[in-house]
């Protein structure tokens, strides 16, 4: 018997042998788009409706420098807005602080004080812009920071649109930018998904992501179950919270990963809006069709890219985004080709900004709905990547929940044998990625990247510190004090987090009183 | 070859310094290394660089391999490098990966650093490296 043909693919569905027929007899739930179980899109008329949000997501320097790139990108044509902070952000340290150094401005965007957001939203008309943010550990402070510039600018939270992506699960599980344990990392996002049904009716409180699993090395199948399991599991902790389903659940949002498995991206797109729906109406008892409709973010696969010849880069984006968008995506992000070697340039940002545009403009793409349906090679797929994720819901229902899983290193080891997996494959060429390990290029010409100079960091440290002197300590104190005794009692800390930011309280301040309440979080260190 | 000539194993500290969390690299080259043939140590994340250099004295490391991708290298290996001087580590060799533009690994390069691999690197390719690197670097009986 001969092996099996390579494949990139980890998924057992993907190779239909020649025989299999070409179109679906009955398929399986599919009905029609903006229909009940959802496989085909959340709305009937999808991009004939409105075409996908495009929405790049961006940061880095100071609030300024990111402030300007954000104008121009609306003046580029793009529709909504995306802040990348930096690490000292992600992690709660003020840019002064020690663990800080070097940091400032270098992956994202610094902002640990009122003044930090006022800047970044300067001359933005908050109440127009739908704007994301991709923060987690920190995010309740963020928000915040948010609302009350919001309330400089005269906008009331209610006309706030928008997404925090506030998913702590998949911190632990990929990304790592974690401070608190599980338990009280789930408490402040419970507290912020009531805070938000309250008060914020146009906001999405969390954007349940898969696309960080992915990165960290996951499969398709392993990205799509993980990431669904956690949008269960704050379902399950809304509900126990009090909050009736329909209050948040159609609040809720998602991030997939759009990666090079063409066919298999489109059909995980599919699964994910059929299996959430069923869940949803089936296992939780939510009655609003709102809360069955799995909607998402699209960014293309970072980990896809290449140092070696970057501009093939754009073409890999450009695969990536169809098969979002044949997936139904609600808005897209596109890498830019130079993301393998720094920060993208301002002109790399345009041609991946312009490659959704040329999609969506020039190909007839947004004219269909599910153009696919009814392929017999997509619906069995769709199908498999059901059947299989059913099978590691399983998996993590046995050990507990995810919440569980998690503190057994269950995901993080199974994403890691996966991404090591992976790399064999392609230094033993079972896999070919140009410029990598096939038509490789000697001595390719250094490709121009964006530096960040380090006065950055000295101008944010500086204002910093000016920002801490100016303020009056005696209501800071007492606004931090405040916010402990809501970390003790069990009272909803998003208010008394507002309170301490209106006093000038600094996200590091913030964060020290809840680290002291709950303590922080360490990763057995494993590589499996 | 991945033993000195007492059988001891070079002995590798695979290290995320830093705030930052993209760990997928340091676990794949820690895996590699270990079935390589070498001892390895993962320290986990978020370490200090003082912590780092600690683990290598206490471990008796032979090569300290840093993974960054958070844009902090200038700053964190020019620290770990006077750390591991200051403790009297100087010939351990200290190298790593990420993404770090060509220019400031040639301006690392001077200041005494070994290699920094990029993405798309053979894990193979580092594999020799180590083991070529580490027996010059550290003559045994």
């Amino acid at each position: 018997m001969s092996a099996p043909a390579p494949t990139r693919s980890r998924f057992p569905g993907t190779l239909v042998p020649h025989e299999q027929k070409v179109y679906s007899d009955v398929p399986r739930d599919l009905g029609k788009a903006g229909e009940y179980p959802f496989t085909r899109g959340p709305y009937a008329d999808m991009y004939r409706g409105k075409v996908w949000t495009m929405r790049m997501f961006s940061g880095f320097g100071t609030a300024r420098d990111t402030n300007a790139r954000f104008k121009y990108l609306l003046s580029q044509g793009q529709t909504g807005l995306s802040v990348a902070f930096d690490m000292p952000t992600l992690m709660g340290y003020d840019s002064d602080h020690a663990r800080s150094d070097g940091e400032v401005g270098r992956e994202g965007v610094a902002v640990c004080t009122l003044e930090n957001m006022e800047t970044l939203f300067s001359g933005i008309p908050m109440g127009d812009v739908s704007t994301s943010m991709t923060i987690n550990s920190t995010a309740s402070i963020m928000l915040a920071f948010y609302l009350a510039t919001a309330e400089r600018q005269g906008v009331a939270p209610a006309r706030l649109r928008g997404t925090i992506q506030n998913d702590i699960l998949k911190e632990y599980i990929a990304q790592k930018e974690w401070i608190f344990p599980p338990l009280p990392s789930m408490r402040i996002i419970t507290d912020m998904m009531a805070f938000c049904a309250d008060h914020l009716p146009k906001w999405h409180p969390i954007s349940v992501s898969g696309y960080h699993i992915r990165e960290a090395g996951s499969t398709s199948l392993q990205e799509l179950a993980f990431t669904l399991m956690n949008g269960f599991t704050y379902v399950e902790f809304g509900i126990k919270a009090g909050i009736p389903v329909d209050r948040f659940a159609p609040r809720l949002s998602f991030f997939f990963n759009s990666h090079m498995n063409f066919f298999e991206e489109i059909a995980k797109f599919r699964a994910a809006r059929r299996i959430w729906a069923k869940r949803m109406k089936e296992s939780y008892g939510a009655k609003s069709p709102e809360s069955w409709k799995l909607r998402f973010h699209t960014q293309t696969a970072g980990c896809s890219l290449t140092a070696q010849q970057p501009e093939n880069n754009v073409v890999r984006t450009a695969v990536e985004a169809l098969a979002g968008v044949l997936g139904g995506t609600q808005s897209l992000h596109t890498n830019s080709m130079d993301e393998a070697l720094a920060l993208p340039t301002e002109e790399a940002v345009k041609v991946a900004l312009r490659t959704q545009q040329v999609l969506a403009h020039e190909s007839g793409l947004v004219d269909h709905v599910d153009p696919l349906a009814g392929s017999h090679f997509i619906e069995s797929l769709t199908d498999q990547m059901e059947t299989e994720c059913e099978k590691v819901f399983g998996e993590i229902e046995r050990r507990g929940g995810m919440v569980a899983a998690i503190e057994q290193g269950y995901p993080q080891i199974e994403i890691a044998r996966a991404s090591y997996q992976f790399q064999k494959d392609l230094e033993e060429r079972r896999y070919l990625t140009v410029g990598v390990n096939a038509l490789v290029e000697e001595g390719e010409k250094p490709f121009p990247i964006l530096k960040i100079d380090p006065v950055v960091e000295r101008d944010q440290v500086a204002e910093t510190q000016r920002f801490k002197e100016r303020r009056d300590g005696t209501a800071l104190a007492s606004a931090l004090a405040d916010l402990g005794g809501a970390a003790r009692s069990g009272r909803n800390l998003m208010l008394p987090i507002l309170a301490a930011v209106k006093v000038s309280g600094t996200l590091g301040e913030i964060v020290e009183v809840l680290k002291r309440e709950f303590g922080e979080w360490r990763e057995p260190p494993t590589y499996w | 070859m991945t033993k000195d000539s007492t059988g001891r194993k070079f002995r590798v500290i695979v290290a995320k310094p830093g705030l930052d969390g993209h760990d997928r690299g340091a676990k794949v080259v820690a895996a590699a290394l270990r079935d390589a043939g070498f001892e390895v140590i993962y320290t986990g994340l978020h370490q200090t660089c003082d912590l780092i250099a600690n683990a290598a004295l206490q471990e008796d490391a032979d090569a300290v391999c840093v993974s960054i991708l958070s844009g902090a290298h200038m700053t964190i290996f020019p620290e770990l490098l006077d750390l591991l001087k200051k403790k009297g580590m100087d010939d351990v060799l200290l190298c790593g990966g990420g993404i770090i533009p060509p220019d400031d690994a040639e301006a690392l390069r001077h200041q005494g650093v070994g290699r920094l691999f990029g993405p798309g690197t053979d894990t193979r390719d580092i594999v020799r490296y180590l083991q070529e690197e580490i027996p010059r670097r550290r003559p045994r009986p």
